[in-house]
């Protein structure tokens, strides 16, 4: 056993944080929510320089090679400033997807663009009438014979307004599911922002008679709910990580604050109160990444990692609740102000817990696990 | 012990609420947006809900509904604290525009401890409604160590000059005095050297600076006084005792809790899980769901107790102290664990913030997810009120 991460591991970290400390500060993020693309494309190439877009696309693809734990570090620097944007969709859910379900083809054609930042990606799973996971997905693939067609809506298509592919799930043709790429331009494809919490954005998309080209099928049509279900999973982890970024920050701004903020004469951290807070929040932090590491190993590796996948994800949304809570205790008023950047902390790690399961959704599948059903 | 009203205040609590129901627009229950126990949408969010708000206040005060429990040569109806307890409830079930700071803080603690003169000056323009206060206490380095503010007051002759800095001073922008705490005594005691004075906001120096909360609202403020002028009478009691006064209006400030909120908080959760349906099953048949609601309303029913204990406590004399750091502490958590609540059972939905886009629950659960971190802070923060009921109530130790 070792949890230490390893030399190259550290670097990727340590460059990471460092590089968005520079380019993405929150104060990036603040201006980023007034923005109608939501996020930076200056900052996103300066990312495909440094290979961040293809760090687990295969080096013949002319990606990084990088693992899943590589991704999680650069995931976990992105939750310290709450960074935003089209990352997590195209490289987490997008990428992923291709890696794992494209043909050589698809590979060969989308990978490299994905490396040099030139595509943007967005998975479309979630349907207004539906709650997590992958039952009741009413949008519907119908093959004529000659042509392919989706009819649908979707809700929570994060990027879909700037995608250049949405990655959108169906069911059909028969009883299966399908995975298609929709190109936004073409006719009946419709999307718009939705207003949310995280200020991330989350679109509406519809879909009314898009024909659909047969080179835009991923994996096999109408059998696709298995590679779904574990494409879930890991982007159910991939939140874990970022919400371990997002406490960290929170948690080293509060202790740093704590040590400063001087009332009745003395650092607030000199009051057992603050003290406390400060040592429970800690042990959520430190727990949330401990947990999160170990499955993000696991599936590096390529074992089995579902049943740490959703410990991790039921654990670290609740401890994000309370280190964020805690971190505006520890402020005061000061925390309840707009101008003051830790809300968006308080937001981001709430918008990462109802990502892809929540809590109780995830305490829900260990307890089956438990073979408590 | 009676767990239960009197024919009299039964009486009273039938007609008030025939007199809200009728008092407020129809469509108010769909506008309000106020949290239970936060402070971040105080303020309105468009102009037609001020003007309801303003013909709601005048509505109330004509028909005597504002000052319930205040004497009647002050413009009160002379009841019990119990049916002015009666009265907030019901209001804040409501989600009625009745939060007025100088009614519920500022009137009762002059009529406490203010001279005559204070009461001739303050007391029955609040009670009409004129006098709006807010409330200038905290300061950049003084939140809750409120001893150590740096304003100073300085007597001229029959003035006082003002010169320092207020902040998270709410609705200061919409009201016309500010109730303010200022050091009187630069070589005195910590707490015998502060003073409580009424500054009129349309005094030259006095400048009002906006602060945005985190929903995005207006609610709060910095106010800079550089050389402003206040007429000594308006020093409330006597000067240098300012501080054992704030410890008394902070009492009146923790009875304020919105308690009929909670209930109806509860009720528009409990609403919502009825008429929705998961993966084909009723939400309500959800054991997690059904077990957190149980948790809530029993918390509810609790902090209602809390609530009428004080209500008791005043019937019988007693100034809440200890007691209303309870209730404080009681109802900001459960403030906290609602919108917690409201977020989990609404899972991805409780992500979508405008109403127009299809947000459950007119998107007051984002919102309260937001608006109940001020309630653990303002009003003095949750550390505050369990060091009071420790060391005040229980006699630990303080050091
Ligand atoms: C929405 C809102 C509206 C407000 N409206 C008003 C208003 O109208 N007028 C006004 O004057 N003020 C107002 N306030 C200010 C409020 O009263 C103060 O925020 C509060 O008293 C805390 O002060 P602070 O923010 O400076 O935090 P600090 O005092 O700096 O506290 C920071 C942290 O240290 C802790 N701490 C401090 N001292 C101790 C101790 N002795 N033991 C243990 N822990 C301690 C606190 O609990 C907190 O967790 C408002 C605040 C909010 C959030």
């Amino acid at each position: 056993m070792d949890l230490d991460l390893t030399k190259e591991q550290g670097f990727i970290k340590s460059s990471a944080r460092e590089f968005l400390k520079k380019e993405c500060p929150v104060s990036t993020v603040r201006e980023m929510r007034d923005d109608p693309e939501g996020f930076s494309r200056d900052v996103w190439k300066k990312m495909a320089v440094l290979g961040w877009q293809g760090i687990m696309i295969p080096e013949e693809y002319d990606g990084m090679g990088g693992d899943f734990l590589d991704l999680a570090l650069i995931l976990e620097a992105m939750g310290e400033v709450c960074c935003n944007g089209p990352f997590f969709s195209t490289v987490a859910l997008g990428a992923t997807a291709i890696i794992n379900l494209g043909t050589e083809e698809q590979k060969k054609e989308l990978l490299p663009q994905i490396s040099k930042g030139n595509l943007i990606l967005s998975l479309a799973v979630a349907e207004p009438q539906q709650w997590y996971g992958l039952d009741d997905i009413q949008t519907t693939l119908t093959d004529t014979g000659q042509d392919l067609v989706l009819n649908g809506a979707k809700l929570f298509v994060e990027n879909a307004h700037i995608s250049d592919y949405i990655l959108c799930v169906a069911q059909g043709p028969g009883k299966g599911l399908s995975v298609v790429m929709v190109d936004p331009r073409s006719p009946g494809v419709q999307s718009s922002p939705l207003s949310t919490f995280a200020y991330e954005k989350q679109c509406n998309a519809t879909f009314k008679n898009v024909l659909i080209p047969r080179a835009n099928i991923l994996g096999t049509m109408g059998e696709m709910r298995e590679d779904l279900e574990g494409l879930l999973e890991f982007a159910a982890l991939a939140k874990c990580l970022e919400t371990v970024g997002v406490l960290q920050a929170a948690f080293e701004q509060s202790v740093e604050y704590a040590k400063s903020r001087k009332q009745f004469g003395r650092a607030i951290g000199s009051f057992q109160a603050i003290q406390h807070h400060c040592a429970n929040m800690v042990v959520d932090v430190d727990g949330a990444r401990f947990i999160s590491y170990q499955a993000a190993w696991r599936v590096a590796r390529g074992l089995p990692a579902s049943a740490e996948i959703s410990m991790a994800k039921a654990w670290t949304g609740e401890a994000a609740k309370r280190v964020t809570a805690l971190s505006h205790q520890i402020h005061g008023a000061i925390s309840f102000c707009d101008e003051f950047d830790l809300h968006f902390y308080y937001r981001k790690a709430k918008a990462c817990e109802a990502a892809f399961g929540d809590v109780q959704y995830h305490l829900d599948k260990t307890a089956d696990r438990l073979g408590l059903v | 012990m009676e767990f239960q009203f009197t024919e009299k205040e039964l009486a009273f609590r039938a007609e008030l609420e025939a007199f809200i129901k009728s008092a407020l627009p129809p469509d108010w229950q769909e506008r309000a947006r106020s949290w239970p126990g936060g402070y971040g949408a105080m303020e309105y969010d468009s102009e037609q809900d001020r003007q309801d708000a303003e013909i709601f206040k005048q509505k109330m005060v004509d028909e005597g509904w504002f000052t319930v429990s205040w004497p009647k040569e002050y413009g009160g109806r002379g009841l019990s604290n119990m049916e002015q307890a009666i009265y907030f409830e019901r209001t804040s079930y409501y989600r009625a525009p009745s939060l007025n700071i100088a009614t519920a803080i500022m009137g009762p603690t002059i009529l406490q401890i203010g001279t005559e003169e204070n009461k001739e000056d303050w007391v029955p323009g609040i009670a009409r409604g004129e006098i709006e206060m807010w409330l200038g206490y905290s300061e950049p380095d003084a939140g809750s160590d409120l001893a150590s503010i740096r304003t100073t007051a300085v007597r001229e002759g029959d003035e006082y000059v003002l010169n320092g800095q207020k902040i998270w001073s709410s609705l200061a922008h919409a009201s016309n005095y500010g109730w303010v705490i200022a050091r009187t005594d630069p070589d005195g005691h910590r707490h015998r050297s502060v003073s409580i004075l009424v500054v009129d906001n349309n005094t030259p120096g006095v400048a009002i600076r906006p602060l945005i909360n985190i929903i995005g609202v207006h609610s709060f403020n910095e106010v800079f006084f550089d050389n402003v002028r206040v007429p000594a009478r308006n020093l409330i009691g006597q000067e240098n005792m300012g501080f054992y006064y704030l410890m008394t209006a902070l009492d009146f400030e923790r009875l304020i809790v919105n308690i009929g909120a909670f209930k109806h908080g509860l009720e528009m959760l409990c609403d919502y899980v009825k008429q929705t349906e998961r993966g084909g099953k009723p939400l309500g048949k959800d054991p997690h769901v059904r077990r957190k609601l149980a948790e809530i309303a029993a918390r509810v029913e609790i902090a209602y107790l809390f609530y009428w204990r004080t209500a008791t406590l005043l019937d019988r004399g007693k100034i809440p102290s200890v007691e209303s750091s309870a209730l404080k502490l009681v109802t900001t958590e459960l403030s906290r664990m609602l919108a917690n609540a409201s977020m989990e059972i609404l899972g991805p939905y409780s992500l979508l913030m405008d109403p127009t886009q299809g947000a459950p629950m007119n998107g007051m659960a984002p919102r309260g997810y937001l608006d109940c971190i001020s309630a653990t802070i303002g009003a003095g923060t949750s550390e505050i009120q369990r060091n009071i009921i420790a060391t005040r109530g229980l006699g630990l130790p303080s050091k």
